[in-house]
């Protein structure tokens, strides 16, 4: 765990000891189970959103791949009567073949990832709500699954299930990310692309990986958030999500430019923003300023990460120039 | 002595340089230089790569002050100048690399923060008054485009011609152009050379930089050579000529590097070689060239004559525009660089910090980044095999860092250099293409890469080198490979080696 990791790391634990003390409603067992059921849901989306900003890419669209995905699982189970077991990897290999095209657009056609994104953005809930013609995407009453309700909306031993997979996929991204060959070239081409390209990596290729593996994360996601909705208006959901992901990675020390941030630190940021939900709730502050306190957080946390990153500099510099004096 | 007295007092030096030196660590690079400049004097200022040039320009700019000696600038003495100093006294540079914004136009360049206001609280530019200001000085130039031309639509002479319009404006007494023909066709250099005519009518001072010694020859009304960081000699203008600049610059140099590669070798068989290829640079221009193992084939040419494209074609990372490639006598077809990586093809690139490592990541983990699957078991990179690996090299290359997890950004450029070689050299290179290796790099670690370049080569490796470096290329190569214009307009052996020939080819000459 790297020092801004764990900085973060000491700044959940502070606020969740201040929240705690005011309202102690916090730390009741209900209470910890939400909030670590909306931490899975939107880490699992965040840790997709990572891959790609690692590369000093971006993904606009994840917040309506999951309107379009989530409406189009339902519809299957629900409406086509279509196996859950079936339909959830259909709609994986959908996320899948939504990254690819956006990947595929960035390195051969080369149009820019935020150009990209922002248009499947509008696409993909322009198609949403038009499959629904508007409509709430749905299930019958008395309708069950209880195999993939377990799996998506259950708990296990008190800990929500959703939480229980993004530890899962943490720890598989983890040694992705951290410890792979692939995890290396993403590291090489966020930092460089042009260097990553002069020392024979393929990097049209790692890029496009990053967006499949974004789309498949994304798609996950939004099975589970279909699941914890069990409806969906696809005007409305997961609308913004793809800013609380991309919010997510920031706060946890990942650079827009690239090559920059751990996974570690993309989980930390997504328990930070929801501790923050979750603060406004309990402390009665309007829900309307919810997006306002979040933004506030967020700019002081990356003001004091930089204004952090200078002092060091400086200090390093002045260690230096001692040295040199010394030496001489 | 009065009659000298007198024709002294009569023009009166307007720059003044006694005994400056100027040392940085383990290098000294001015060693009790002197020199002057007289109102409306061409000096034309030749030496080698890293005689001490640039440093004397940091000095005159302003950027460095030198550790003793004095300026005097106009009659003042100085212990150093201030950059605002050194303009604030009219002199101003014509920089090798031009610093214009292309996006915009001729007049918005000359008078860049310092633009005419109309007055008024929105700071409004006055376009009309900014065109009568820079109308006499682009006249003053001979510049044929007008001054709302965009900077970006305009030959690199003309280019050339807005920033000396630019030291103009300043009202400068005198221009110091860096290398300033080193990239333009003759016909512009002509263009160029009449306007340091020019100046030098107005009264305006000129040091002109040049490793081309037929322009300084045209040019300058006195020489003056630099070599090792002293004054080498003066030439007076009855007494330029091209074999007595040579002679003060390099005499010594030369000989010693001729011997050291004097061992001719028989050629091995051709390696890699480009059948009529057509690069993006110049799509009309096919390039035959054969690089054969075993020897170093040197490619001069001036700058923008397209050797980096080729080297680039070679290297897959731009495609052919038509025309082949072998390897072994065998079609290649690359579609990028991987593809050439993984024939053996290797290129260490022009641009290091850009393109030749990633300042970064630590030494270890860029000598291990073209060949990271070998240093990894079942897609996992493993720390200690590229430790390994990076130990090695950095014991054979010498490379002068604390170990080899230390960022590759902290290093000098020697090491970098040797970092971007490392990397190669830890993969059995078959074909090695250096785009300019020396660039930037001090005298010892130049002769290290020289040496490598030498094994390589013994080892059988085909080496091809890349350089504008003339002693270099001429002291190094085992041929010569010269392009003028996206073509290749000879190839010397080692008997036609000179200076002349690689310079007349590389203006599309024939050679002696």
């Amino acid at each position: 765990m790297s020092k801004k990791d764990l900085g973060l790391l000491i700044l959940i634990l502070v606020v969740g000891a201040v929240v705690a003390i005011i309202n102690p409603r916090f730390l009741l067992p209900i209470n910890l189970a939400n909030t670590s059921n909306l931490i899975g849901l939107f880490g699992i989306l965040s840790i997709g959103q990572a891959f790609v900003i690692i590369t000093g890419g971006i993904e606009l669209s994840v917040g309506s791949v999951v309107a379009l995905l989530g409406t189009l699982f339902i519809d299957f189970i629900a409406v086509r009567g279509l196996g859950w077991p079936i339909a959830l990897p259909l709609i994986l290999v959908l996320g899948g073949i939504i990254g690819l095209v956006h990947g595929w657009l960035i390195t051969r056609l080369k149009l820019q990832p935020f150009v990209v994104t922002l248009c499947g953005l509008l696409i993909y809930r322009g198609v949403a709500r038009f499959y629904t013609a508007d409509g709430t995407a749905g299930f019958a009453f008395g309708q069950n699954f209880p195999e993939l309700e377990f799996l998506t909306a259950g708990r296990s031993w008190g800990v929500p299930n959703s939480f229980i997979a993004l530890i899962v996929i943490s720890i598989v991204m983890w040694v992705v990310l951290h410890r792979s060959v692939f995890g290396r070239y993403l590291y090489a081409i966020g930092k460089n692309e042009e260097a990553a390209k002069y020392s024979g990596i393929r990097t049209g290729r790692v890029v496009m990986a990053a967006y499949v593996i974004c789309g498949v994360l994304t798609a996950l996601s939004a099975i589970y958030f279909a699941m914890y909705t069990r409806s969906i208006s696809p005007a409305s959901h997961g609308q913004f999500y793809e800013l609380y992901a991309i919010a997510a990675a920031v706060l946890g020390g990942f650079s827009l430019r690239g090559g920059e941030g751990s996974l570690v630190g993309v989980i930390l940021g997504t328990v930070l923003l929801q501790e923050l939900q979750n603060l406004v709730n309990l402390l009665g502050i309007p829900s309307s300023l919810n997006f306002a306190v979040m933004g506030g957080v967020i700019l002081i946390g990356v003001l004091v990460d930089q204004q952090w990153g200078v002092f060091r500099a400086r200090r390093l510099m002045l260690d230096a120039s001692r040295k040199s004096v010394a030496a001489e | 002595m009065n009659y000298s007295d007198t024709s002294i007092a009569a023009t009166t030096p307007f720059l003044g340089l006694e005994n400056v030196r100027k040392t940085y660590p383990g290098v000294v690079a001015l060693d009790g230089f002197s020199m002057e400049v007289r109102p409306g004097e061409v000096i034309g200022l030749v030496g080698e790569n890293g005689a001490g040039k640039s440093t004397l320009m940091k000095i005159l700019g302003g950027v460095t002050r030198p550790d003793s000696g004095t300026i005097t600038v106009d009659g003042t003495a100085h212990d150093g100048l201030t950059v605002e100093g050194s303009l604030g006294s009219g002199i101003a540079f014509v920089h090798q690399e031009l610093n214009l914004f292309e996006n915009l136009d001729v007049a918005a360049n000359i008078f860049f923060g310092r633009e005419p206001l109309r007055g008024g609280p929105l700071r409004l530019v006055d376009r009309a008054r900014l065109r009568e200001m820079v109308a006499p000085l682009l006249k003053r130039v001979g510049a044929n485009f007008s001054a709302d031309t965009q900077v970006a639509s305009l030959s690199l002479a003309q280019q050339q011609m807005v920033e000396i319009a630019k030291a103009l404006s300043i009202k400068a007494r005198l221009v110091i152009l860096d290398e300033p023909t080193s990239s333009l066709p003759i016909a512009e250099t002509d263009k160029l050379l009449d306007v340091i005519k020019g100046l030098k009518a107005d009264g305006i001072s000129v040091i002109f930089i040049s490793h081309r010694l037929h322009e300084v020859e045209r040019v300058a009304d006195r020489v003056v050579v630099l070599r090792d960081g002293m004054l080498a000699g003066t030439l007076p203008k009855s007494a330029i000529n091209h074999d007595q600049m040579v002679k003060l610059m390099i005499g010594r140099m030369l000989k010693e590097r001729e011997k050291a590669s004097e061992a001719a070798r028989a050629p091995g068989a051709t390696a890699l070689s480009a059948k009529a290829v057509r690069t993006p640079a110049y799509p009309a221009r096919p390039v035959d060239l054969d690089i054969r193992r075993g020897e170093i084939l040197g490619l001069a040419g001036l700058v923008g004559s397209g050797r980096t494209e080729l080297a680039r074609v070679f290297f897959g990372i731009d495609g052919t525009l038509g025309g082949s490639l072998e390897l072994d006598c065998k079609p290649l077809a690359l579609g990028s660089a991987a593809d050439a990586v993984a024939h053996g093809i290797f290129l260490v690139p022009e641009d290091r910090k850009l393109t030749g490592i990633l300042l970064d990541l630590s030494i270890a983990q860029n000598i291990s980044l073209p060949n990271l699957p070998a240093h990894a078991k079942r897609q996992l990179v493993s720390a200690s095999a590229e430790t390994v690996t990076a130990e090695k090299q950095k014991k054979d290359l010498g490379i002068k860092a604390p170990s080899v997890q230390t960022r590759t950004g902290s290093l000098s450029g020697g090491n970098q250099q040797k970092v971007v070689l490392g990397k190669w050299l830890a993969m059995n290179p078959k074909v090695m293409i250096l785009d300019e290796p020396t660039r930037g790099i001090d005298i010892g670690a130049k002769a290290e890469i020289y040496g490598l370049m030498r094994a390589l080569a013994d080892a059988g490796v085909a080496v091809l080198m890349i350089s504008s470096d003339m002693e270099e290329v001429i002291g190094v190569s085992d041929r010569i490979a010269v392009m003028h214009e996206g073509q290749i307009s000879g190839i010397l052996d080692k008997e036609h080696f000179s200076q002349e020939n690689v310079l007349l080819l590389a203006v599309g000459k024939p050679a002696n």
